[in-house]
Order: C-alpha cells, then sequence, then structure tokens
C-alpha cells in the first residue's frame, strides 16, 4: 500500500469473527459434528427444521463460550438470551437463525496482540453464541444444491469495537484470536475449513479527526492473508472515492479472493430486516457463579502470558510472538526446553538451570525452532505436531552445539538428516561418530601434518601473508572431515607457523 | 360393515373401559379398530358428512391391533391405553403417517418421527386410528380455515365444531375414535370441547412435551387430551404428561395423579367466579347452563365466591400481537425448500419459489395472521408491540396469582355462545372476540379444562371452563367430575 494514502487517512476497522465451537454435536440437537462427511449426512429433525422439531441448547458450547469470555476478561450475563433473526435462504432450514440479539452471553473484553513490535489491546463489543448455517452450491443451469451438515454448528461471534488501525494489525487480531479459542480447546479454528470466519467494517477518515467516516462492511474473508488483502483493498478502494471528492456509500461488500477485488452485496436500503425476538421456544439462559468459579478455575495459560514468559526468559518478543500464535509451536517449544533442562540436570546435577531455564539456551533452541525445523516443516506443509523431529531430539541436538560437542554447521547437516529419516539427532551424532575433536594433542597432530605438507603457504605466512591462516584451517577442518574445534584448530595452527 | 350392532361395537365406551375390556380379554383392539374404521367409513358416505379426519391409518392401525391383541394373548401388558383407537389433530407429528396441519403447503408430508406426546401413548398401548382436521395451522375458532374445507358439529351438521381443534372434539363427539389429542394456544381444545360437548384439557404451559407438535404460537401452544370423561381426559394426560429431554419449556414435575384426585368432590371448594367473565356478552342460555353447573358444585359442597381479573379486557389484544407474531416466525421455515408443496417452476428464481409456494400454499387467515405477526416483529415497532403485549401479559398472570391467593379454581362459559351456523362469521375480528373467555389461560401458562355441563334450547352443548394454579390439573378434574356426575348427560348427537 502507498504510504501517502496512510498519510491522509486513518482507517478505523471492526471485526465481526465467528469461530465453531468444537463440541461433540450440534448447538440445539444431538446430531453428529464432522467435517468432510457426506452432505447431509449430519442432520435430524430439529437441524433440517422439520414441523415440530425444538431446540434443546448444547451446554457444552455454553462453557466453551464462557472460557472465551472469561479469557478475554469480558462481563459474563448470569442471565442472557436466545433470539431469533429471521431471513430466507435456503442454508436456513427453519427460515430463523437462533442467536443472541441485546441480551449476550458476554461484554466488553479485549483481545491483546502483537503488531510491529507492540503490544496492544483491542477492545471487544460482545460475544455472543448462535448456530451455523448449511452450506448452498451453485452448480450450472438453474440447480443449487443445499448441504444441511454445518447447519446447527454452534459458533460464538466476537465482535470488536473499532480499535483497530491497520490491515496488519487487523490480521494480527485474527492471530492472537486464532492462539486464544486453540489454547483454550474450544474450536479447532481452522480458516480452511470456515471453522473461524472475519468480516470487516471499514471506514477512513482524515488523520486527526475524530469522527468516524461512513464504513463498508466487507464479507467472507477466509484466510488470514485474505484478511489483510481485503482491507486494504478496501482501504484504496476507499481512499480512491475520498481523494477524488467522492462520498464512500454504507453498504455490504463481498470479498472475492480468488479475484482479489470485492463486489457490492447490498446498500444500506436493502438492509434486511431480522425482526429479532426472543426465541420462546428456549428458556433463559442462566450461567451461576459456580459455573462461572469452576471454568475459571480450569482455564490454561493463555498466549500472553506464555508470550510474557517467554520473553521474560530472555527471548525477543517477535520470537515470543512467533511461538505465543501458534499453541503447538509454542508447546513444542516448552517440551524442548523442559528436555533441554532434564537433560543439563542429569549431565551436571544442576538443579537451577532445569528450574529457572537459560537465557542463552533458551534462545537457541527458539532459534533453532523457528529458524530450522519450523522452515523444514512450513516447506512440506507439516504441522508441527507431525514433526519427525521430538521436542527432546531437538532438545539433545541444540544442546550438543551449545556444549562445542558438534559444530553449528553438522548440526544443520544432522537435523535435516533426522528430519527426513525420524531418526533422533543425538543417535545419528553417536553413530556416525560426529563429535568435534578437541583433543589438542589430535588437532596438533593434524596441524603440524597440513604444515609440512603446505611448504610453499607456509612460508608465504611467515612471510607476513596472514590470511593464508585460513587456508589452513580450512585443509584441517577438511582433513578431520568437519569434526575438528575450529577455534581450537585455528589456535594450534596460529602457534605453529610462527614457531 | 362388521357384524356387530353398531351399539355393541364398544366405540361408545370411554377410553378406560376400552382398554379394561381389552386387557380383560372381553373384547380385542381388533375389533374396536374395525367397529371404528366402518363407523368412519358409514359417515364418509353421508352427503353431509362430519369430515372429522383426513386420514385415517387403516392398514396401520389394524396392524397395531392385532400386535397388541397378540401381546394380551402372550400374557404381556400393552399398558393403561391397551387397544384404544385414538384420533390425533394433523399438528401432531407423527412417523410414517401423512401430517399437514390442514395446510396445502404441507400436503403430501410424511414426518419422519413421532412427537413425544404421539409417542408415549402409543408406549402406553394406543393405536393411531387417524389424523384429523383442525384449523390451518391452529390458526381459527370454527375449524373452517382448514385447507380440505369445514367440519360439521355432529349435534348439529349445520354448524362448526369449534376450533382449532374441531376434528377431534368432532371424532370424540361422534364414536368415531377412543379418544383424542388437540393443541390448544388460545382456546382450540376448550371451545370445540365445549361446542361438541365432549372434555377437554390444556394441562399447565411445559406440562406436555411440544416436541412434534407443529408451531402455531410457541409460549401458548399445548396437547391436551379430548375425550367423553373426565376420567379419560386424567388418563390421557397422565401419560403424555412429564418433562422431555427434546423440549426445552417441558417443566420437569412429578407426575400428576389425576385418577386419584378424580374422586375427591367438591365439598370445601373455592370456586371463584372471575366477574369479567360473566359480564353482557355470553349468551343466556349458556349463562343458563353454566349457572346450573355452578348449582351442582355448591350443592357437592362448593363454596363460589366472585372475584375480579381487571386486565381480563387486554388480553384479546396481547394474545392477537404475541400469537401472529410468534407464528410468524414459526411458519418461515414453510418454504418449499426441503419438504412441503414447491411452487413455481423449475426456471423461477428463489424469491419466486418462495413466493408461489407460500402464497399459494397459506390460507387467506394463516396469511392475515403472518401479516399481523411481521408487522409487530418490525424493526422499531418491537417495544411497542411484541414487548408491550409480554408486559401486558404479566399483568394478565398477576391477576391470575392474585386470585388464586383466594380461591382454589376458577369457573366461568367457555365462550360467549354455542357452536355457531357454518360460514357465520363474516368478519377475521368477531370470530376473534370469540375467543375472548379462552385466551387468558393461555397467556398465563395456566391449566384449563372444559366439561359439558348443558344444552342451549336448541340442543347444542354448552362447557364449563374451570381455571387452575399452574401444575394444577389435579383440582380440576377433581371439580370437573363433580359436574359430570351432577349434569349426567346421557344423550348423543343424532
Amino acid at each position: 500500500m502507498s504510504d501517502d494514502v496512510l498519510d491522509r487517512w486513518e482507517p478505523v476497522i471492526g471485526l465481526e469473527v465467528h469461530v465453531q465451537l468444537a463440541t461433540a454435536s450440534k448447538a440445539f440437537s444431538s446430531s453428529a459434528i464432522a467435517f468432510g462427511a457426506p452432505p447431509n449426512s449430519l442432520t435430524d429433525p430439529v437441524v433440517l427444521g422439520l414441523p415440530g422439531a425444538l431446540p434443546v441448547f448444547n451446554r457444552r458450547a455454553l462453557e466453551h463460550a464462557v472460557r472465551l469470555g472469561l479469557a478475554v476478561g469480558a462481563t459474563i450475563r448470569r442471565r442472557s438470551r436466545f433470539a431469533r433473526k429471521h431471513y430466507f435462504y435456503p442454508d436456513s432450514p427453519k427460515g430463523y437463525q437462533i442467536s443472541q440479539y441485546d441480551e449476550p452471553l458476554c461484554e466488553g473484553g479485549a483481545i491483546e496482540l502483537v503488531c510491529g513490535g507492540q503490544r496492544r489491546a483491542v477492545r471487544l463489543t460482545r460475544i455472543h453464541l448462535e448456530e451455523d448455517a448449511g452450506k448452498n452450491t451453485h452448480t450450472a443451469g438453474t440447480t443449487s444444491l443445499v448441504d444441511l451438515n454445518r447447519c446447527g454448528v454452534p459458533l460464538v461471534e466476537v465482535v470488536s469495537e473499532p480499535d483497530v488501525r491497520s490491515a496488519e494489525e487487523a490480521a494480527e487480531y485474527m492471530r492472537a484470536l486464532h492462539a486464544l479459542v486453540r489454547y483454550l480447546g474450544i474450536s479447532e479454528a481452522d480458516m480452511e475449513k470456515g471453522q473461524m470466519r472475519c468480516d470487516a467494517n471499514v471506514s477512513l477518515r482524515p488523520r486527526g479527526a475524530t469522527a468516524y467516516g461512513t464504513r463498508a462492511e466487507l464479507k467472507n474473508i477466509n484466510s488470514f492473508r485474505f484478511v489483510q488483502k481485503a482491507i486494504e483493498h478496501e482501504i484504496l478502494r476507499q481512499a480512491r472515492i475520498l481523494d477524488g471528492g467522492g462520498t464512500v456509500v454504507q453498504e455490504t461488500r463481498l470479498w472475492d479472493g480468488a479475484a482479489g477485488t470485492s463486489q457490492s452485496l447490498r446498500g444500506k436500503e436493502e438492509a434486511l430486516d431480522y425482526r429479532y425476538f426472543p426465541d420462546p421456544d428456549l428458556p433463559v439462559l442462566v450461567v451461576d457463579d459456580a459455573t462461572i468459579d469452576g471454568l475459571r478455575a480450569g482455564l490454561p495459560e493463555l498466549p500472553m502470558a506464555r508470550l510474557d514468559r517467554l520473553v521474560a526468559l530472555g527471548l525477543a518478543l517477535d520470537d515470543a510472538r512467533t511461538l505465543m500464535v501458534d499453541r503447538d509451536l509454542g508447546d513444542y517449544f516448552d517440551a524442548a526446553l523442559q528436555a533441554r533442562g532434564d537433560a543439563a540436570l542429569q549431565a551436571r546435577g544442576d538443579a537451577a538451570l532445569a528450574a529457572r531455564g537459560d537465557a542463552a539456551a533458551a534462545r537457541s533452541l527458539a532459534n533453532w525452532l523457528v529458524g530450522d525445523l519450523l522452515g523444514a516443516l512450513n516447506r512440506d506443509g507439516r504441522a508441527v505436531a507431525d514433526s519427525p523431529v521430538t521436542p527432546a531430539g531437538l532438545a539433545a541436538l541444540v544442546r550438543l552445539v551449545d556444549d562445542d560437542v558438534i559444530s553449528g554447521k553438522i548440526a544443520k547437516d544432522v537435523l535435516a538428516r533426522a528430519y527426513a529419516s525420524g531418526e533422533a539427532p543425538d543417535a545419528i551424532v553417536e553413530r556416525e561418530g560426529l563429535r568435534q575433536i578437541t583433543d589438542a594433542g589430535a588437532i596438533e597432530a593434524l596441524a603440524r601434518q597440513i604444515v609440512e605438507a603446505n611448504p610453499k603457504q607456509a612460508a608465504q605466512y611467515r612471510g607476513g601473508k596472514d590470511n593464508l591462516l585460513g587456508f589452513f584451517v580450512g585443509q584441517l577442518m577438511k582433513a578431520s572431515g568437519g569434526k575438528a574445534n575450529p577455534q581450537l584448530a585455528s589456535e594450534l595452527l596460529r602457534k605453529l607457523l610462527a614457531g | 360393515m362388521t357384524a356387530a350392532a353398531p351399539d355393541d361395537d364398544g366405540c361408545w365406551l370411554s377410553a378406560a373401559e376400552q382398554a379394561r375390556q381389552v386387557k380383560a380379554g372381553a373384547r380385542t383392539a381388533r375389533a374396536l379398530v374395525d367397529g371404528y374404521l366402518a363407523r368412519i367409513a358409514a359417515d364418509d358416505r353421508d352427503p353431509r358428512r362430519l369430515g372429522a379426519y383426513l386420514h385415517v391409518d387403516a392398514d396401520g392401525a389394524r396392524a397395531r391391533a392385532d400386535a397388541i391383541d397378540a401381546a394380551i394373548a402372550r400374557g404381556d401388558d400393552p399398558g393403561p391405553l391397551a387397544g384404544v383407537p385414538v384420533a390425533l389433530k394433523d399438528v401432531l407429528v407423527t412417523e410414517g403417517v401423512p401430517t399437514t396441519a390442514s395446510s396445502k403447503i404441507l400436503a403430501g408430508w410424511v414426518p419422519p418421527y413421532d412427537g413425544t406426546a404421539v409417542a408415549r401413548l402409543r408406549a402406553a398401548g394406543a393405536i393411531v386410528l387417524g389424523k384429523t382436521s383442525c384449523d390451518e395451522f391452529a390458526m381459527g375458532s370454527a375449524n373452517e380455515h382448514a385447507a380440505t374445507g369445514p367440519v360439521r358439529n355432529p349435534w348439529d351438521r349445520d354448524r362448526v365444531p369449534g376450533g382449532s381443534s374441531g376434528g377431534s372434539a368432532a371424532a370424540v363427539a361422534a364414536g368415531l375414535c377412543g379418544a383424542a389429542l388437540g393443541t390448544d394456544t388460545g382456546g382450540s381444545i376448550r371451545q370445540p370441547a365445549s361446542f361438541c360437548g365432549v372434555v377437554g384439557l390444556k394441562p399447565t404451559y411445559g406440562r406436555v412435551s411440544r416436541y412434534g407438535a407443529i408451531a402455531y404460537a410457541s409460549s401458548l401452544d399445548q396437547i391436551g387430551p379430548m375425550a367423553r370423561t373426565v376420567e379419560d381426559v386424567a388418563l390421557l394426560t397422565e401419560i403424555i404428561a412429564g418433562v422431555d429431554p427434546h423440549d426445552a419449556t417441558s417443566i420437569d414435575a412429578p407426575a400428576p395423579a389425576l385418577r386419584a384426585a378424580l374422586d375427591g368432590g367438591a365439598r370445601g371448594l373455592r370456586v371463584g367466579l372471575p366477574e369479567e367473565y360473566f359480564a353482557a356478552g355470553v349468551d343466556p342460555e349458556v349463562a343458563a347452563a353454566v349457572e346450573r353447573a355452578l348449582a351442582i358444585l355448591r350443592d357437592a359442597g362448593a363454596e363460589t365466591v366472585p372475584v375480579s381479573l381487571p386486565h381480563t379486557r387486554y388480553a384479546l389484544a396481547a394474545y392477537y400481537v404475541i400469537a401472529p407474531a410468534e407464528a410468524s416466525s414459526n411458519l418461515s421455515r414453510y418454504d418449499g425448500v426441503r419438504f412441503g408443496r414447491r411452487g413455481g417452476d423449475r426456471q423461477a428464481s428463489l424469491l419466486d419459489m418462495y413466493r408461489h409456494s407460500r402464497g399459494d400454499g397459506f390460507g387467506a387467515e394463516v396469511k392475515r395472521r403472518i401479516m399481523l405477526g411481521t408487522f409487530a416483529l418490525r424493526s422499531g415497532y418491537y417495544d411497542a408491540y411484541y414487548k408491550k403485549a409480554q408486559q401486558v401479559r404479566a399483568l394478565i398472570a398477576r391477576d391470575f396469582t392474585r386470585a388464586f391467593d383466594d380461591v382454589d379454581v376458577l369457573a366461568a362459559p367457555v365462550a360467549p355462545t354455542a357452536a355457531w351456523r357454518l360460514g357465520a362469521m363474516a368478519h377475521p375480528i368477531d370470530e376473534y372476540r370469540a375467543d375472548v373467555l379462552t385466551l387468558a389461560c393461555n397467556l398465563a401458562g395456566l391449566p384449563g379444562l372444559s366439561v359439558p355441563c348443558g344444552f342451549t334450547g336448541g340442543g347444542l352443548p354448552v362447557g364449563l371452563q374451570l381455571l387452575g394454579r399452574p401444575l394444577d390439573e389435579a383440582t380440576l378434574v377433581r371439580a370437573a367430575r363433580v359436574v359430570e356426575r351432577g349434569a349426567a348427560i346421557d344423550r348423543r348427537p343424532a
């Protein structure tokens, strides 16, 4: 995005994110939930909206939503209510969606995130419970197919205040929310599977202004990448209109990820009247203090707490953020750090090291994990949980490097081979005798051979060509199969050549 | 026709007596079913047929009867309704048996499941004989809004049977079933029971699961029994009542011991007479029949005391906001997409498909209420209509709570008049006004009962309405039994 647009205009962005809750059965019936099942196989009279069927709320979905509310510091309503939101569309067999309207489960709270090296908090308006719709597939001709497997899957809709100020920050907000629900274990939140979906309200105002501009709502944003792209596109679209002296029209626009553009779906005049009213089939949703206390006590370490802990361990904020936003990666790191500590403990009998974590060891582990292993996993599209190198294996390898048992270069090679074969890295090192030669006698013997074999270069060096030392070190490393400790080799060579 | 003489086929027996005889081996379930099928077929040949049934499941009923007879032969107990052929209002969903709510839009729909009340009846040994006509989606007070045409009153075939459960009331009154189920949203069990001279009970809201009852107005709808005796109504209520995991509004209360309460008598009972229900507008012959029933109660030792329910006059207005609002929402699912009738041709746009499916599928009264309700729920109007009506509803409920501080039960007419002539209600508002004495009970969620207490000079039945405290159906059947014994009605429709 050209920076001058952002010099003149300040984007004001609010996000509405739908997150499917990971329950065994649907929000209002015992019909099962699964991804990729044959069309319309996960239905029952309630899901199909058959005459006479009635909804009964899934308490598990409530617990999930309360956990999210507690994690973001929201106020949990002790009495909230379901409402019907009416619209006609074949993906909604009742002709209305069961949602929450003026009495949502959660109000307030904030999502914390790291963007541009800064910590930020985006305030939330509300989090409410609702049910997902089915899926329509439009085929050639006049036929549309309706699959109601997704219909009735419990959702939370997380509505932010218009606190987001850039497309990048919006994407970061999504990553933070994604991390949060994954930490809580309340959703898989896989955007590709539609388990997490984003609508964005975007407006621009002149830098320095306080009043909001007219907003457009972007729908159908279905990946982290598209969150940023769609909002950047919308900012430019509105800036072009405003710079040309025009006015932005309040409307709903549909983002087309493949085309990288958006189209108007409906204007303000066509806004639907959803005719909300309390669902008479569902009693007031009561959450008592004991339930809330129990759920609060069961909360795991949350992403921002992990970030703080990792920064306190000595990691850079950006590395800590990388390990924070992906729960599996963070868990992998913690397990590796634990293994590192355990191994150190065994090796040195140093309880304190295991307990406090060692800043240098932690940074080193983070570098190997984020820089090398994660690169390989990403290249192959593999999940962290499926890594062929275990946390203990990585920890053992990094310890060998940190303790100068092997060189960094050999370690990279060992890691690649361990990744390919699934063998433990330290086992490869032992089997192939890759430990560095740190025995000064052995290296000195090698050094003598090298110097004797290259009299011409030795003479030149002694004649003042200091930079030939590198040549001798290289020869020695080659002769040792890369195992000689390079510092020691260089030291001994210098001594020999001088003498 | 079967060999048995018309009066020998057991068709006029009470359901409880039918079950006793079937279990004792004195009569087979198959004979009862065959008797009713013969009577229904005979009525269908009458040019002025009642038209009580929309669908008779002859094969299913016979097969079920044979299974019950076989069970009894083996020494098994099929349950307290062993072999009793029942009729179900067509808003009650029945697995494998067409269910249409008397609407064109559901023509041909065969549900894949049984509602809870139906399943409980079947589990108690009852046999589903067929589905009865009603006002379309239970919206009406005379059964004249059925897509299949009106039902006639067995006592006078030029008159309406009442509604919306008119088919069930007519079938019970004419001896075309052992007992029936209806639904009552604003009087739809009690008023046709009164017009047809049968007993009808609307239980406390939540007492009977609504799962499988095609919704009209969810916060008001309640399933209840219609039968020839108070004992039958007590028996059927015991069977269908009870909390249901499929209905979040069903009440988790101990099962009502209604048959045990039947013979408690009226001694010491304080019967409140709400002055607003006896005001001008009640037909004098209806008032006279009700007065005779009150005399029976007093003779049995009850004390009648005047009470006031001052917000009664707002009940009609509140009801005709709340019920259409909920109906407009509940009927959104009839879109022609997955079940029921689809309108328009295959090339039509989605909007045209909706327009044709709903435009052609719904009758005029249903459309009227959908429009009323849609208007009431429009953005910006919610506070003025639905919310205000709910506030009025709370005041009406409070009136009852206060009255029940002083009395055990309330007694009143069911409707201002007896059954009117077919086609006599020229204007919808007139028909709405006819519900004026039954609506408040639904708004307050209370149990209400209609028991036959006499006739007009023209020979039309009149019922006494009894209203009770929440979950106190026991007092209603106890008082109703006193009236039933005292009135000793032994007439049958010609």
